[in-house]
């Protein structure tokens, strides 16, 4: 099948003006005809929902939390980019353009990045508008700050609570919606399938999450704004709900699946301690532009340290390698993130790691402390320092952080076109939850960019054009498509609850994550990856057998809910496996060993795959297929990325 | 760490709850509270038990679905922290640690420690909230606002919807909630042309909800693990007087004045 992209025609900065004129328009008096399901309410689903609302549309939003505020983009820490060059550093939307492809090693679409860069502007003064209090100056006017992979400072900010503060603005904006009766919200309800009917999807399968009610919900279009699927991985920074569960289901339904193997691992964050551990804690990216980034330059003093004979203050400053300085001069600690991982990690396997378990580097702030004083770094990352104090019990003011990198964020998800739509008409994905914008590796404070990007300024227009093309003739919710569709969710959660092995739901999910972590992580290799595959498969049929989920359907069972959640992540997992195989080439986040430059960066091989793989759901037990779409460059050259 | 908990246990809004006594075993001290309920969880799943249901999602003390009212105190003993970022290591080994639901008539249990804040949203949804569209806003710098406003109107904004204020007051007064929301847009200029009218909207959900009335006890302040100020209230107060005292329009020029 070909993939159209339906990027538009013509130069670079024309090219969304020219697509908004062309899209077709629901006249005013049409749009209440016409009901939406926004699926999520975190960034992207927020903004859409509101946005949607506003404009007239009726809007149905959903979410698995108690509350729309709870989405996981509230705990984004650093900052949104925004090429409103404020600070007369030369930055530009071109700029701003540049340095996402080349920070996505060349593997998004210029035409969807260039209007991200372009729209990034208005984000700002949306939120600015709404309330949204971004640090400021003296003089009264908006402060910025620096972030990896760029050279200007276009980060916006509300100390390291940013996407709180944009979340909490964005659910203020669906709250006036609701509020005026025109988005109906569905807290504590998760979807579970889409309801597609003639190729078109039509509505949505949900569970009540305290009553176990399935339910079915009929729209004339259906937006995915679920988030990211890091969790596959059991320990990332995700929010213990989030889930890949509305993506996958879609996929199942015929969504394709893009890039499944672009996963960020963030390098600045809490190292694990146990085997317990839940979930693992991000230090913010903005804490490297004060925080030097060391390790030992010897394994004997590494070793001294992780046995606590000696602390990081008594290594000499002759005995310390700040890497990241030492190897990329222009950019330093500001390096991007897959490559200031992939760094950490070198260190580590070294053997040049500290913390007791010898996995983790220090970031270490006594050069700010002695350039700006305690209070100045306290007012830039006290909330980060004191949340690391509370989980680690040191204090980051007196000895460095130790950190390690983590799961953070992926970049691949469903396909869509420039108009944000899947394959699927009518199914559109929006925010983490789709593959567009990052390529294969994402740059910090850019995807809060994206969801607001997404929701408030992307899918008002483009949902239009399609809206108009299908007419406002109200969906049939009697059509045997949705008795079928719920009848499906419900002998899957039968099958569920009829598991009483031996083994729980979530031993099952850190198994996987061992796995995922192991070869499919920050390296990967293709014997590696083989054996994975193997290890998935068998994982996955002995959950079918062996697992134990207790409770009913009709009644709070959250050991219910994770369980088709990690049996989705078990089938996702095997798919980034394959992703990763075929992908014989290193690029931003997917580091194959077999693909590294002399220096160990990572090796692209733009001849061979330059394009998106998307795959396509082929029945169960069958092998997915891959859909190629060809990434054209027209106005960037492609080179090898360089952060010397 | 071993140690015996007492839990709040509540099949549903409509049945009777009940403490029952579970001993937690083999805990670290770096687990975090959460992830001592996990292991114990766990165990209970590995019986055929029905696990102990409570909320949480994030787990690094931001999105503030996670709720426990712990040996007294709603997210546990210590300052200025969720029960997410409550580490075993505030317990002492052999303790007993009793754990029950917030407790307040406007936020009903759900399930064991889980509650219903439904509540909260609906204030929210009442006024909290500046009436701009999408699109056709100002650049962003047109407004300068200083920088001490801006930094006092974030402290209120950094409010996570938690409900231990209401949890800790003996009124269940959610007015340090409503407060923070009605001074962080009441201070920023882009909020004044709707702050006597939010601020009049927010109180009268908040009253239809059944939460009551400040007392100035402080309890809430004390234990806000984001250190909501009780100026916030005051602010409130100022607000919801004016407006009731005056006509809009003169509402608005006696802010001015004072």
């Amino acid at each position: 099948m070909t993939l159209e992209a339906k990027i538009p025609e013509g130069p670079l900065a024309e090219k969304w003006s020219k697509h908004k004129f062309n899209l077709k328009l629901v006249n005013p008096a049409n749009k209440r005809k016409y009901d939406i399901i926004v699926v999520g309410t975190g960034l992207a689903g927020a903004s859409a929902a509101a946005s949607l609302a506003e404009l007239g549309y009726n809007v149905k939003a959903f979410c698995f939390q108690d509350s729309p505020r709870r989405a996981h983009s509230i705990a984004a820490q650093g900052g949104i980019n925004a090429a409103k060059n404020y600070q007369n550093d030369g930055d530009s939307v071109y700029r701003l353009f540049y340095d996402t492809i080349k920070g996505g090693d060349y593997r998004a679409r210029e035409g969807n990045v260039y209007r991200l860069a372009e729209v990034s502007v208005n984000i700002i003064d949306q939120c600015v508008a709404q309330g949204v209090p971004f640090a400021r100056e003296y003089g009264g006017l908006l402060d910025n700050r620096s972030f990896g992979g760029s050279q200007v400072s276009r980060t916006f900010y509300a100390r390291g609570q940013t996407g709180q503060q944009l979340l909490l603005g964005a659910y203020s904006a669906l709250n006036r919606q609701i509020h005026l009766g025109k988005v109906k919200m569905y807290t504590r309800t998760e979807m579970l399938d889409v309801v597609t009917i003639d190729g078109q999807a039509k509505g949505i399968v949900t569970r009540n999450l305290i009553t176990g009610s399935i339910d079915t919900h009929s729209g004339h279009a259906v937006l995915l704004c679920t988030g990211g699927y890091g969790n596959v991985f059991y320990l990332s920074t995700n929010a213990a709900g989030s889930n890949v569960t509305a993506a996958w289901r879609a996929h199942k339904r015929g969504a394709f699946f893009a890039n499944p193997c672009y996963t960020q691992i963030h390098p600045t964050c809490i190292p694990v301690t146990g085997d317990h551990q839940s979930k693992l804690t991000l230090m913010s990216e903005s804490l490297r532009n004060d925080g030097r980034v060391w390790a030992p330059k010897s394994v004997e003093i590494a070793e001294r340290l992780r046995k606590k004979e000696i602390t990081a203050d008594q290594v000499a400053e002759d005995d310390r390698d700040y890497f990241l300085e030492r190897k990329y001069p222009s950019f330093g600690n500001l390096v991007p993130r897959d490559v200031a991982s992939r760094n950490a990690k070198e260190m580590v396997d070294d053997g040049r790691g500290v913390g007791g378990s010898g996995f983790a580097v220090f970031l270490d702030f006594a050069d700010a402390i002695h350039r700006l004083g305690k209070d100045a770094v306290a007012a830039k990352y006290g909330n980060l320092f004191d949340m690391y104090y509370q989980i680690t019990d040191e204090d980051p003011y007196k000895q460095p952080m130790r950190i390690y990198p983590a799961v953070h964020y992926t970049m691949g998800g469903l396909w869509v076109d420039y108009n944000l739509s899947t394959n699927v008409p009518g199914l559109y994905a929006l925010g983490e939850c789709n593959f567009s914008d990052h390529g294969a590796n994402r740059l910090g404070a850019s995807a809060l960019m994206q969801g607001l990007a997404d929701g408030y300024f992307v899918i008002p227009y483009t949902l239009g054009d399609y809206l108009a093309t299908i007419g406002p003739k109200p969906v049939d919710a009697n059509h045997p498509a949705f008795a079928q569709t719920k009848q499906d969710v419900m002998a899957r959660i039968n099958s569920l609850l009829a598991l009483k092995g031996t083994k729980t739901v979530n031993e099952y999910h850190r198994d996987l994550g061992h796995i995922m972590w192991e070869y499919c992580g920050m390296a990967r290799t293709e014997e590696g990856l083989a054996k994975a595959k193997g290890l998935i498969h068998e994982l996955r049929a002995d959950f079918w057998k062996n697992a134990l989920v207790v409770g009913e359907n009709e009644e709070v069972n959250p050991a219910l809910e994770k369980a088709g959640r990690v049996a989705d992540f078990l089938e996702l997992g095997e798919l980034m496996v394959d992703d990763a195989l075929m992908r014989r080439e290193s690029c931003g986040g997917h580091f194959r060993l077999e693909s590294q430059t002399p220096e160990g960066e990572a090796l692209r091989d733009d001849d061979n795959f330059a394009f998106v793989a998307a795959w396509e759901y082929k029945g169960d037990n069958q092998p997915e297929v891959l859909n190629k779409e060809m990434l054209d460059f027209e106005f960037v050259h492609l080179t090898q990325r360089s952060y010397k | 760490m071993n140690l015996t908990l007492k839990v709040w246990r509540q099949k549903n809004a409509d049945a009777k709850g009940a403490f029952v006594t579970y001993k937690a075993e083999g805990i670290s001290p770096d687990m975090s509270f959460l992830e001592m309920l996990d292991v114990v969880n766990e165990s209970l799943i590995l019986k055929g038990d029905d696990p102990i249901h409570f909320d949480h999602d994030c787990r690094e003390g931001i999105c503030g679905m996670c709720s426990l009212y712990i040996n007294g105190r709603p997210h546990g003993p210590k300052r200025a922290i969720t029960t997410c970022q409550l580490h075993m290591r505030s317990f002492g080994d052999g303790e007993t640690i009793t754990i029950e639901p917030w407790r307040a008539g406007a936020f009903p249990v759900i399930k064991d420690l889980a509650t219903d804040r439904s509540a909260f949203d609906r204030i929210q949804q009442a006024g909290g909230f500046i009436s701009v569209n999408t699109g056709g806003v100002p650049d962003a710098n047109v407004i300068p606002i200083p920088k001490v406003i801006a930094d006092e109107a974030f402290n209120s904004a950094t409010c996570i919807g938690c409900g231990a204020c209401v949890a800790a007051c003996k009124n269940a007064s959610a007015m340090l909630f409503v407060s923070a929301k009605v001074s962080q847009l009441g201070m920023l200029p882009q909020g004044q042309p709707e702050r006597y009218s939010r601020v009049q909207a927010m109180v009268a959900q908040m009253d239809e909800e059944g939460f009551g009335n400040c007392t100035n006890t402080r309890a809430c302040e004390a234990e806000c693990p984001k250190e909501i100020t009780l100026t916030n209230i005051a602010r409130m107060n100022n607000d919801f007087f004016s407006a009731k005292l005056f006509r809009e329009e003169h509402a608005h020029e006696h802010a001015s004045g004072e």
